[in-house]
């Protein structure tokens, strides 16, 4: 292929690439409106016309459409072609007065004022017929919900006969993409978006279906939410690939079961919270203000969704008053949950603290029954929230929430005085209970782990053996034993590991001699045994006369991978194989005793 | 007052017998349990210091499913009143499916029992786990009341005697 001259220097040139494409590329800036990467040129807004010389001829033409033919000269800023700018900037400010965006390109070229007038929409009107929502409705979603109807000062998106589309999925490409901020989800259809909320934020915001869950994430790569990205619904879409620089995203990628064999497991699942609409009473789901207790972590770290300023869900003001209400769904044998959840009496005190180190002003209201801070330093934390911080702490229950005169009303009892106290919120952190995760005992049954009624794992021994199972080789750490903060969990997580270091560092594996043994002599060989062994142990053995003659076969026990259950031994018909350490004499022995 | 009604209704009193006894007799049940789940929950019954019936005696194995059935007959020909089998929960099994084949193996066991005349009663099985002390002694304080209620296991004697 031959070249091309750009702005004094020379490009190769490329038939199926744009001069938009090449300029970009080498860092000449040429503006644009209607342009997507994504998306088919489209030539609307004018903004990138550039001057285009074949021998003597010099026209302008847009970049984003005109290929980059072969032994052309471009001129992207020659005074044609910024004459021209100037004039196309002069017209869209005209057309679109009320946008923003268009003001500021148009102020980067000089252009404050324009000497025409829009008669198309008015002064309100942001809309360059750009044609970008249109577009990625049609060519890259396959949804065709809008289009362009109507010539001259008629032209307009609209849906089709301008009524509410029933095509339309609110997934607001269009609005996303719309760089005046001029098309509304409202005119298009009468349904509301429902936005994916993000998992990381508790649902507090929104996110889109290709992702990275959270800062922190390992690997700190996107995930594409597979069951609401439109590619894999419908086929359509491949923006995120389109536009990807790094040309990273491989829509074949599927999931993978990968095997290893391992020596040891160490079981750290975590916990979840109870759904915060346990109690009906105090409205969460139906007051946007009544938020959990790990929704109002998400709003005071500074790389949560309010970047750490605490602002109400509802209307984004701060709040001045925050009710904190503790034991909602634990301690309560009505809920099912009779334990205390360990964690809640000490992150509401920093809460509370929290609070009022970023609203000084704020007041913060404690509803408790006793108040649980047994750790190093952790009475005193409490104090100091009380002392230093102002929390007023009621010892009480609440009863309900309710709304009145715009405020969330807190109805509760303060025993200590003898009194039921109302106080009028703008927001509630609920301290709800902590439960295993869910599906916990599917994977607990999978490994042969014990749990009790509230799935949380149970450890070998309550005081003795914290983070070992019943099942050799499994180990615990963390809140799937039992709830618990974060020292303690990390002083669980090393145990555990140094329970595996222990493990591994014997030259031997020592285990206890309860093991079946097989009498050969009286084996007939039906291998029931082999039949109900959980563990594959009984292996075939043959007997062999001198001459290597197949004399019987009888069963054998793997003494490594016998596990000392003894089922073999009550379903033998011959009475041939016994568990050592239970043998029936002995049973028979203790039976007699007894 | 209250605690001496707990005392006799579980039988810790002297001279609480039942119709037949007299003499003060007192049922001898032998439990079968295993090590894992129900022997778990019979200590933690105890490091709790839950009060029940002391007429059981326990027996313990590795696993429901290294019951013999003749372990059962050979408790009733030593004197038992009733016997109790008890282990982990379906699925809890610590050996995976010990506890599935107890199961089976009883439920077959318990016909042959019936043909040969004895009281089901006497025979019953329960699912306790490691967990579940308050449940075991609950469990121990029934089954030693029901089997208080019909009298001692005549069978063997009448066999032994005649």
């Amino acid at each position: 292929m031959g070249t091309f001259i750009m702005d004094g220097k020379e490009y190769e040139a490329d038939e199926s690439r744009t001069v938009l494409e090449i300029a970009k590329e080498h860092g000449i800036d040429i503006p644009t409106l209607c342009h997507h990467k994504s998306l088919p040129p489209y030539g609307a807004c004018r903004l990138c016309l550039v001057e285009i010389i074949w021998g003597k001829k010099s026209k302008l033409y847009t970049a984003c459409t005109y290929p980059a033919w072969e032994r052309m000269i471009v001129n992207t800023a020659s005074e044609k072609v910024m004459r021209a700018r100037r004039l196309i900037l002069e017209l869209l400010l005209a057309e679109a007065p009320a946008s923003p965006e268009i003001r500021e390109v148009a102020g980067k070229y000089g252009i404050r004022e324009t000497r025409f007038r829009g008669r198309r929409k008015g002064e309100d009107n942001r809309c360059i017929l750009c044609g970008l929502c249109t577009r990625i409705c049609q060519d890259g979603l396959g949804i065709s919900a809008i289009g362009i109807k109507g010539r001259g000062d008629k032209r307009d998106i609209a849906t089709p006969f301008d009524q509410y589309s029933e095509v339309c999925t609110t997934c607001g490409s269009c609005v996303v993409v719309c760089p005046t901020g001029a098309i509304k989800l409202e005119d298009i259809s009468r349904h509301a978006a429902r936005p994916i909320t993000s998992e990381f934020e508790v649902g507090l915001v929104s996110r889109p279906c290709i992702y990275i869950p959270f800062p922190q994430a390992a690997p700190n790569k996107p995930v594409i939410d597979r069951n609401n990205c439109m590619h894999f619904k419908k086929g359509t879409c491949k923006i995120c690939q389109d536009v990807c620089p790094a040309n990273a995203i491989d829509y074949s990628q599927q999931d993978e079961i990968i095997e290893e064999d391992v020596g040891a497991v160490v079981v750290a699942t975590g916990f979840e919270l109870l759904s915060d609409e346990c109690y009906g009473e105090y409205g969460y789901g139906k007051y946007p203000d009544v938020i959990s207790g790990l929704q109002f972590e998400r709003l005071l770290s500074a790389s949560g969704p309010t970047e750490g300023e605490v602002k109400r869900p509802s209307d984004g003001k701060v709040p001045e008053s925050v009710v904190f209400i503790q034991c909602v769904g634990s301690r309560d044998l009505s809920k099912g949950i009779s334990y205390c959840s360990k964690i809640c009496c000490m992150y509401v005190a920093k809460h509370t603290m929290l609070y009022k180190h970023k609203v000084h002003d704020g007041q913060a209201y404690v509803f408790y029954i006793d108040i649980r801070s047994g750790g190093k330093n952790y009475e005193e934390f409490v104090r100091r929230a009380v002392e230093e911080d102002g929390a007023i702490y009621m010892r009480g229950r609440v009863s309900r929430i309710f709304e009145r005169n715009g405020k969330l009303v807190v109805r509760g009892a303060d025993t200590i005085s003898g009194t039921s106290v109302e106080i009028d919120a703008d927001l509630v952190v609920l301290a709800t209970a902590m439960t295993a995760q869910p599906g916990i005992e599917k994977l607990a049954q999978k490994l042969g782990v014990s749990y009790d009624q509230y799935k949380f794992l149970s450890e070998a021994h309550p005081k003795l053996r914290p983070v070992e199972t019943n099942t050799a080789g499994i180990f615990l750490a963390g809140a799937c034993q039992a709830p618990k903060d974060i020292p303690e969990a990390v002083a669980q997580g090393g145990a555990a590991a140094s329970k595996v270091l222990g493990l591994f560092s014997a030259e031997e594996l020592s285990r206890e001699p309860i093991v079946a043994t097989v009498d050969e002599e009286s084996c007939v060989g039906c291998f029931y045994c082999q039949m109900v062994c959980p563990y594959g142990a009984i292996e075939v053995k043959e007997i062999r006369d001198r001459m290597g003659n197949l004399v019987r076969t009888v069963a054998s026990v793997n003494q490594g991978v016998c596990q000392g259950c003894g089922v073999c031994a009550a379903i033998c018909r011959s009475n041939s194989i016994d568990l050592q350490g239970f043998l029936d004499e002995q049973v028979y022995a203790e039976i007699n005793a007894l | 007052m209250e605690s001496k009604e707990r005392e006799t209704e579980m039988g810790l009193t002297r001279g609480a017998g039942s119709k037949e006894g007299g003499n003060g007799w007192e049922p001898k049940i032998t439990a079968f349990v295993c090590n894992w789940c129900t022997y778990a929950g019979a200590d933690l019954a105890g490091t709790s210091r839950l009060k029940h019936s002391p007429q059981i005696r326990v027996i313990k194995l590795p696993c429901t499913g290294r019951i013999d059935p003749l372990f059962i007959l050979k408790a009733f020909e030593r004197g038992s009143d009733g016997v109790l089998v008890s282990g982990c929960h379906p699925g809890d099994c610590h050996y995976t499916s010990g506890n599935y084949h107890a199961r089976r193996r009883f439920a077959t066991f318990r016909k042959l029992l019936e043909f040969l005349g004895i009281d089901l009663r006497r025979v019953q099985f329960s699912w306790v786990s490691a967990a579940e002390g308050a449940k075991w002694a609950k469990m121990v304080n029934e089954v030693t009341r029901q089997v208080r209620e019909m009298g001692p296991f005549e069978g063997y004697r009448k066999i032994s005697d005649g």
